[in-house]
């Protein structure tokens, strides 16, 4: 999907790299009432306990993801009583330093902009069904728990 | 016939993206689970453990739940990030 293209839920899980700045000016085009746009960019670190990553690799449940994503999405929209919130997450390769996840919440007031925000990665992290997988020198480890 | 979608590690043992099978109608996860094991011993401890979650039809669902010819099973491995939850 290209860039900018949030399309009708705001979540979105594609291969391709995405741009920050076209997103964020895309999601707040709809609020001229937002006073606070908290952005949280989930990255490739090349260091996860203690062994030196080479790359990574994400795979997903297509439909249920999404899903979760939505549901999760509306679900920090009404708990917290933002604008908005918008959701990417990459599958596939990801090198390090690349960009994984982007979420974008937009409120009225940035206290619960932030709020939402964190919650949705913590979220994220528990209930949708994407998997990472780190590739080291020594072999290749699909990821259970991760700070 | 329904099938069992398979993700991540289980995926990679299994060395098959899904598993087709015929089972009695209104047969529940818990022993849909242990049709599996006997079909495919390569996640057998893996299923044993029971972490991770079941989908049917990309519903969470417990082993209580009720699975019909055309439902979609998925055996979801745990989540990056987290607790691991243990199928109940």
């Amino acid at each position: 999907m290209p860039s900018g293209n949030w399309g009708l839920f705001m979540i979105r899980i594609q291969t391709e790299d995405f741009n920050i700045d076209t997103e964020v000016k895309t999601l707040r085009k709809k609020y001229r009432n937002a006073g606070g746009v908290v952005i949280f960019l989930g990255t490739a670190r090349d260091i996860s306990r203690g062994k030196s990553i080479k790359n990574l690799f994400f795979e997903h449940y297509p439909g249920m993801a999404e899903k979760q994503l939505n549901t999760l999405r509306e679900e920090a929209i009404s708990k917290f009583n933002v604008l908005d919130i918008g959701i990417i997450h990459r599958i596939g390769r990801i090198d390090i330093a690349e960009n994984i996840v982007l979420i974008i919440s937009v409120s009225q007031n940035r206290k619960e902009a932030f709020l939402a925000c964190q919650w949705c990665i913590d979220e994220l992290k528990k209930i949708v069904p994407i998997w990472k997988k780190e590739v080291t020198v020594d072999g290749e480890i699909w990821v259970e728990d991760h700070p | 016939m329904i099938t069992v979608r398979l993700f991540a590690i289980y995926r990679e043992r299994a060395k098959r993206e899904k598993i087709e099978l015929d089972i009695k109608q209104d047969t529940q996860v818990g022993d849909l689970l242990e049709v599996v094991k006997n079909s495919v011993s390569s996640i057998r401890d893996l299923i044993s453990e029971g972490k991770g979650m079941i989908a049917v039809n990309q519903e969470i669902a417990n082993l209580d739940t009720l699975v019909r010819d055309g439902d979609e099973v998925a055996l979801i491995p745990p989540v990056s990030g987290g607790t691991e939850l243990v199928f109940t």
